[in-house]
């Protein structure tokens, strides 16, 4: 924010049509005695969440909240302008604490097309500020208001159309601090989901703009934590050691979706449901969260692992982005969870040769290598699709495309080596690092040599064919 | 310096002496897509200027009017972000490009200046229907495609360098950049008027705000339309914004005789 913005934001905050706030938030409203003090809210960016509120009396707390919009990662290579409070998405997180007198700054940036405001859900009052805080471009407008209730509430705009603005990412969160305060915890993280509607379908290329026809049949091209795709992952995945506890301020912007939030690997032991201060429900899976709502979860960890965050409607996590990380350190707790220990072919028939429960009969083995490729297209179907896509595109910052893959062509052996006996940890796969864990595939020799066979011969990789004996090969490395 | 200065002074004033050439659409009637009553809109024929007034050509008028300098200016007239992307009061700057819309202008001075030229700002109903012709309809405003190219600018943040004036390929009417460089003023902005609840029911102009159109599918789909009301209805006479020029409009003249 350049100095002369905030001068001409003050300046307009005076014009004749804010007049009226401006004298209220000056001290014309008089304050009860029981609100002492001043203070300038510390804002966030996501994940981040302001420390707790530790005073134990309603204060004047000043929020100071800027409009810009600009140009950002959607994903890999995929741009979107965003329209933002605070210049990130979800915007800057608020916390205050209930029965606070908040006087409210918004600030329009000079450069901003649009006109903007902000409809607080933890305001008692007309459009929750939206009409107070309305403001043209290279203005600043200023409102008051009480906190009443606590709860963890939606900011957004709500300049026509509405929509549009809340698809470009002008939502947030305000944390409304109970009297009492909440329990402590080790850590706190702030993820808000949203959908975006984009002219290119997820993962085409370039600067993408909205697309209304899309955002009114509510057919989002991108579901994600905290503004884009990989916001929570990898190397921006959060942290936690083991045995700590962790709270989640989660939010859903929408505009549109409703968002089944869940944690694969975890248990809520705690919601505050839909954000509020009563309900609290224990042991959770997951948690309905409606656009513009929220929830607060919490926690314990109590094993090491990568928790991913997820909306469960489970296409919008795999093949739209709604996924997040905490990495949780720390040693084994083999009693609560063991790990996979043992692997090895099940016999239904008890000791006698297997027969496959399937209509007709077991196939032969392949003879040659274009019969390998179409029985490891079939495999590849049903073991490896969910998660290397049909095209072997892979799934940003998630998993690692095979299509055109210089981790996959380099070494057939270490190929191999990753379907019998999986893969953990951090590679780099054309540029891009992937931090996940593939399991180990209960595959026979043939059908892993048909698969990779596959593999080798689509998407532009290096054609070579791979043998069972190939295969057995590996297999016997690791015995 | 101060040479320097005045021979480039001496210099846009001669390129800003000639005014913004005009061109003559024919009156007709159009429909607002938010209006509820559905009524068309009556446009007598007028003349509008192909482009937005440039810095150059304000530059030009401040010096023979510098009761309209950055430094002078009435704040009932003008506020502080007056001229703010000029280097002075009477020099452009690398900021202000001197065939760009001159931009950071209130809808007092846009007036002050084209009354010297004898000129109006268009009315928002001449505004509107010019700007819904594209390269080749008069009224484009069907085509998907059409709204779909005005979204995606209203979409962008307004660059700190704009473009020249008249740049952009003229519509059917010989008119340049309606849409796609700045926002433009009109001489009744505020007949838009939306509030800053764009959700408010009950007021008379309830079907401005998206609460009031989604009642209705049609005029949903207008998101362009809205943004233009909700823009306007943002904006006071003083206000001057980085992305806010203006072009000029008359009345045009009466008809004269054919048959000599």
């Amino acid at each position: 924010m350049k100095p002369i913005a905030i001068l001409l934001g003050l300046l307009g905050a005076l014009t004749p049509c804010q007049a009226e706030t401006e004298v209220q938030s000056n001290g014309i409203i008089k304050l009860p005695p029981e609100i002492k003090g001043e203070e300038v809210a510390v804002l966030t960016d996501p994940p981040n969440v302001p420390p707790p509120i530790t005073r134990k009396h309603p204060a004047k707390v000043v929020v100071k909240l800027e409009v810009i919009e600009k140009e950002m990662r959607m994903t890999d290579g995929v741009n979107y302008t965003f329209w933002t409070f605070g210049g990130c998405v979800p915007g800057k997180f608020i916390r205050v604490r209930q029965g606070d007198f908040v006087e409210f700054h918004l600030m329009n940036h000079p450069t901003s097309k649009m006109p903007h405001n902000i409809d607080l859900h933890a305001v008692t009052g007309q459009g929750g500020g939206a009409a107070a805080s309305f403001t043209a471009p290279g203005h600043s407008s200023t409102f008051s208001f009480r906190v009443l209730n606590p709860g963890l509430y939606i900011y957004h705009c709500a300049v026509a159309p509405v929509g549009m603005h809340v698809a470009n990412g002008m939502y947030g969160l305000i944390y409304v601090e109970p009297e009492e305060g909440l329990p402590k915890v080790d850590h706190e993280y702030y993820v808000v989901q949203g959908d975006f509607y984009t002219k290119g379908r997820n993962g085409e290329q370039g600067l993408q703009p909205f697309d209304m026809e899309k955002a009114i049949d509510e057919r989002p091209d991108y579901v994600v934590f905290n503004g884009s795709v990989g916001a929570m992952t990898g190397e921006k995945a959060v942290k936690a050691q083991k045995g700590e506890t962790v709270r989640i301020f989660f939010g859903n912007g929408g505009p549109n979706l409703t968002s089944s939030f869940h944690v694969i690997g975890e248990i809520f032991d705690k919601v505050y449901v839909e954000g509020g201060t009563k309900t609290i429900n224990n042991n959770v899976q997951t948690t309905l969260v409606p656009a513009g709502g929220s929830a607060i979860v919490e926690f314990k960890c109590e094993v090491p692992g990568t928790l991913i965050l997820v909306d469960h409607s489970l296409t919008r996590a795999f093949n739209k982005g709604a996924i997040g990380m905490i990495k949780v350190a720390g040693d084994p707790e083999s009693l609560t969870y063991s790990g996979k220990l043992d692997d090895r072919v099940y016999l239904p028939e008890g000791g006698t040769p297997q027969i496959m429960p399937q209509q007709g009969k077991p196939l032969a083995a392949a003879t040659n290598k274009s019969e390998r490729m179409e029985r490891g297209k079939n495999v590849f179907a049903t073991n490896c699709i969910a998660c290397h896509q049909a095209e072997g595109q892979g799934i940003p910052a998630a998993f690692p495309p095979l299509a055109k893959s210089d981790y996959l062509n380099a070494d057939i052996h270490r190929a191999v080596g990753a379907v019998v006996h999986g893969l953990t940890g951090e590679i780099t796969v054309n540029g891009s690092k992937f931090n996940s864990v593939m399991p180990a595939l209960a595959l026979n020799d043939e059908d892993v040599a048909n698969v990779l066979t596959f593999v080798f011969n689509s998407w532009d990789n290096s054609g070579r064919e791979v043998k069972p004996e190939d295969v057995a090969k590996v297999r016997a490395e690791k015995k | 310096m101060k040479l320097g200065l005045a021979i480039l002074f001496g210099c846009l004033l001669a390129v800003a002496a000639a005014d913004v050439p005009m061109v003559r659409i024919e009156g007709g009637s159009y429909t607002r897509p938010l209006e509820k009553s559905g009524q068309p809109r009556q446009v007598s024929t007028f003349l509008l200027d192909v482009r937005q007034v440039t810095n150059a050509e304000f530059l030009a008028f401040i010096a023979t009017h510098p009761e309209w300098q950055r430094s002078r200016v009435n704040r009932l007239f003008a506020d502080s972000g007056y001229l703010r992307h000029w280097a002075g009061d009477v020099e452009l700057g690398p900021l202000a490009l001197p065939d760009a819309p001159v931009t950071n202008v209130s809808w007092f001075a846009a007036r002050a200046f084209l009354k010297d030229q004898g000129k109006r700002l268009p009315t928002l109903d001449e505004w509107e229907f010019a700007a819904r012709a594209d390269e080749s309809r008069t009224d484009a405003t069907a085509d998907p495609e059409f709204r779909k190219r005005i979204l995606m600018w209203y979409s962008k943040p307004t660059p700190e360098v704009l473009t020249p004036a008249g740049s952009m390929p003229a519509n059917v009417h010989g008119v340049s950049s309606m849409h796609g460089l700045v926002w433009e003023w009109t001489s009744n902005f505020v007949s838009s008027m939306a509030g800053g609840e764009s959700r408010s029911d009950g007021s008379p102009e309830g079907p401005l705000f998206c609460g009031g159109a989604a009642t209705d599918p049609n005029q949903a789909v207008e998101y362009a339309d809205f943004m233009r009301v909700a823009f306007r209805s943002s904006l006071q006479g003083s206000f001057c914004l980085g992305g806010l020029g203006f072009r000029g409009a008359k009345d045009a003249p009466a008809p004269t005789d054919p048959t000599p």
